[in-house]
């Protein structure tokens, strides 16, 4: 952990209990997930309980304790989504990429998340890789998406869960 | 940019004036859709493409590109419109640029592949009121998007923005404003449909200092995205009705709550509330009237109940989103124990109108109960899905045929979901059902934010019970015991009719639950949690006892019910299935008939969707 890194997300934000949650967001901004040690800095540096700093950290589905992989693959379950075959989209790419959702490749290549609306619903099936939205997605062309983020069979296979 | 503080009204006017003088009407604008939804279908390349072309042909001084909020149509984007003629084009590609700046920017003509065309009667519509998509709707809230730069204050300010709050200010004191809200009935569009000039009253009138107005723009509902829309489409709509109601209220501190999924949203507010600032409409001494406000954006980080007010309040203050029982009504104590006025983007964007308009005015739109339009997610299995504004007491009908434009493949409309996981389904016997907020509780269902998701007859009402209860349960904060236990035991009984395990008395016992539930839940979340299940039971009772009684899904849609097959008269052994298979489980030559491998078969369909003589049939 990078001590002034995190310091100088804290300084932009008020040393102030109310700003826990977008001092986190930065923090996994920087590093995509959010490191236990830097969590311990945090509690120890806002002067809350550590316990509360988990609690945001679990309960909000942004927050990540695990590390995750170089790209973000967000498959929409929103019900526009679900009633046009949203499912069957996840469904594929796991196949694909080798891992169920929540986990990450072992060559921390893709992590496979699910989400509940992105609010693109006429557009559905919607898959995210990134930022970067495919809409109208049959599920044969799921792996030519993934092929563009640099998907080979050998990035497929589990890692760690997120 | 250097921004005149606006000091007065009559400044604000000066300066529209200013605004207006350097636009020439005359000079052609092409409007691109800039939303979210335009945008995954390619919207930049689009916008680049145009810029690359006009510079191209050194027209860039000459013709104005201006980057828009979503107007809705999202089924044909990316939307593209030139004006001052106001010709719509649709689902323009980054090949169709030289071709739009050729013939429509340099001949004066049209081109025709690109307008809308009737599907019956094949004719060509070249203006927004032609299309019927919007010619059955009344967008006085989402109207300006195509019209406006989000990203740019000016362009608000020259469709007459931040009047209302010109007039309200110095001519009106902050009762009278609440006077006027209550007048016009204005019900709250997050779903509750409570009397947003009662809450406002209850705030103002509450003790405590300092006192907060929030936007709820935390849009979980899955299926509904009218608030992602306005925000980021027109964010001065809505600071501008968040202005209005502070100074009613009496709060110097507003909020933004925006949701972590809508990246742009946050983006485009962030922005306006910067633009607003250095024109002195936020900040001390707005327009020389005395009153004090500013607003500070604050991003959730993916919560879907912390969209109900006690929760989005408790993330506010940092902590956990979880809802508290409200005893006491946020309105009295609410962010840090303050009295905190809490209102849906949709409800604050109606405030401009109403104190433009007048009360009188909006009442005369809508129904008894439900006055003035609402913004209809219209998704699902519809022809033209997207953003719908329509008046309450349109039908149903009207909305999926004449604006929706029927069901697509000439299937069968079955039922429409309403009110995200707290609403139901509502069965095509009331689709004749004028809709407001008390016909469609009527039903069972509720208005809720507005998604109103069409199902066909391939859809599974059973499924669909079982899809809300799940998300429910990820999304169920745990800390009151039915919403919690209720939630994991209805998925338990609902995933095993869904997956053949169903017997008899599982749908009185989901209806014994619900019936908990909905008397001892502690939050909305939980007590409306059952209706999905309850108004897919009422209405599609059948489909219930065809999964228990027979093992049967009736749409095909429940894999553990269903099994796929070749037909062999139909096959021509062109051995598309057969590459596409991931499982490797379909077996044939060439020109000889397929056969799938049951015990291979994982049910992914992608067999089913990618023969083209119709041959892969479910069973």
């Amino acid at each position: 952990m990078d001590e002034d890194k995190i310091d100088k997300i804290i300084e932009e934000h008020r040393t102030d209990k109310s700003e826990l949650i977008p001092i986190l967001q930065d923090v996994q901004a920087e590093y995509n997930w959010l490191p236990q040690d830097t969590l311990r800095y945090i509690a120890k540096r806002l002067q809350v309980p550590l316990t509360d700093v988990f609690g945001i950290a679990t309960f909000y589905k942004s927050f990540s304790l695990k590390p995750r992989g170089k790209h973000l693959v967000r498959v929409c379950l929103g019900t526009a989504c679900h009633v046009r075959g949203g499912p069957r989209i996840l469904e594929t790419a796991e196949r694909i990429l080798g891992i169920k959702t929540g986990e990450t490749t072992e060559d921390y290549k893709f992590t496979l998340e699910s989400v509940n609306c992105l609010g693109c619903c006429a557009l559905g099936p919607v898959m995210v890789v990134d930022n970067e939205y495919y809409g109208k997605l049959p599920p044969t062309k799921v792996e030519k998406v993934l092929h563009k983020y640099g998907y080979t069979s050998l990035s497929s296979g589990k890692g760690g869960e997120t | 940019m250097n921004r005149r503080k606006i000091k007065s009204p009559s400044d604000l006017e000066k300066l529209r004036q200013e605004i207006l003088a350097k636009r020439d009407p005359k000079k052609p604008r092409i409007a691109i859709c800039a939303g979210t939804g335009c945008l995954a279908l390619g919207a930049r390349k689009v916008i680049t493409t145009f810029k690359e072309e006009l510079k191209k042909r050194g027209l860039e001084n000459e013709v104005e590109i201006r980057e828009t909020g979503c107007p809705g149509f999202c089924e044909k984007g990316t939307i593209v419109v030139i004006y001052p003629e106001g010709i719509y084009y649709l689902q323009v590609q980054p090949g169709d640029v030289p071709e739009i700046v050729e013939k429509t920017l340099v001949e004066k003509k049209h081109v025709e592949r690109l307008l809308y065309t009737d599907p019956t009667t094949n004719e060509k519509a070249i203006h927004e009121d032609e299309i019927p998509f919007y010619k059955h709707q009344m967008r006085l809230l989402i109207g300006n998007n195509i019209k406006v730069d989000p990203k740019n204050i000016d362009d608000y300010i020259a469709l007459g923005g931040y009047r209302a709050l010109a007039k309200a200010l110095p001519e009106m004191t902050p009762e009278e404003v609440i006077e006027e809200v209550k007048r016009a009935n204005l019900r709250g569009r997050g779903g509750g449909g409570f009397p947003a000039g009662r809450k406002w009253e209850t705030t103002r009138n509450a003790p405590g200092e300092p006192k907060y107005v929030i936007v709820n723009c935390d849009e979980g509902d899955p299926g509904a995205f009218m608030n992602r829309a306005l925000m980021e489409g027109n964010p001065h709509s809505v600071i501008e009705g968040l202005i209005i109601g502070a100074y009613a209220i009496g709060s110097h501190e507003g909020f933004i709550y925006v949701r972590d999924e809508y990246p742009l949203a946050v983006e485009n507010t962030g922005i306006a509330l910067e633009q607003a600032r250095e024109y002195g409409l936020l900040g001390r001494d707005i327009m020389g009237s005395g009153f004090d406000f500013d607003v500070k954006i604050f991003r959730g980080a993916g919560a879907f109940i912390s969209g109900e007010s006690s929760a989005l309040m408790s993330s506010l203050e940092g902590k956990v989103g979880a809802p508290k029982p409200k005893y006491v009504h946020t309105s009295i104590k609410g962010l840090w124990n303050k009295p905190s006025n809490l209102n849906n983007v949709e409800t604050w964007a109606n405030i401009p109108l109403i104190i433009n308009k007048g009360a009188r005015w909006f009442t005369s739109i809508g129904t008894e109960g439900s006055k003035g339009t609402k913004i209809f997610a219209l998704v699902g299995k519809v022809n033209n899905t997207g953003l719908v504004e329509v008046p309450f007491g349109i039908t149903l009908r009207e909305i999926i045929y004449n604006i929706g434009g029927g069901i697509p493949n000439n299937k069968k409309f079955k039922a429409v979901q309403t009110g995200g996981p707290s609403g139901g389904c509502i069965p095509e016997r009331f689709i004749d059902t004028a809709v407001d907020f008390d016909e469609l509780t009527k039903l069972g269902s509720m208005m809720g934010s507005g998604g109103m998701i069409v199902m066909d007859e391939d859809t599974c009402m059973v499924d669909v019970a079982r899809y809300f209860i799940d998300f429910l349960v990820d999304e169920s904060c745990g800390r009151c015991v039915p919403c919690r236990e209720g939630l994991e035991r209805m998925s338990e009984i609902l995933n095993d009719i869904c997956e053949g395990r169903g017997k008899e008395g599982d749908i009185e016992l989901l209806e014994e639950l619900s019936e908990v539930m909905k008397d001892t839940s502690m939050c909305g979340l939980g007590r409306t949690a059952p209706n999905p299940v309850l108004t897919t039971i009422h209405y599609f009772r059948d489909e219930y006892d065809a999964h228990i009684k027979e093992k049967k899904c009736p749409a095909h849609v429940c894999k553990a019910l269903i099994e796929y097959y070749i037909d062999a008269e139909k096959c021509t052994g062109c051995l598309a299935c057969l590459k596409a298979c991931p499982e490797g489980a379909i077996a044939g030559e060439k020109e000889r008939v397929h056969v799938i491998n049951r015990e291979k078969c994982s049910k992914c369909g992608i067999c089913y969707d990618t023969c083209k003589f119709g041959a892969v049939i479910i069973s």
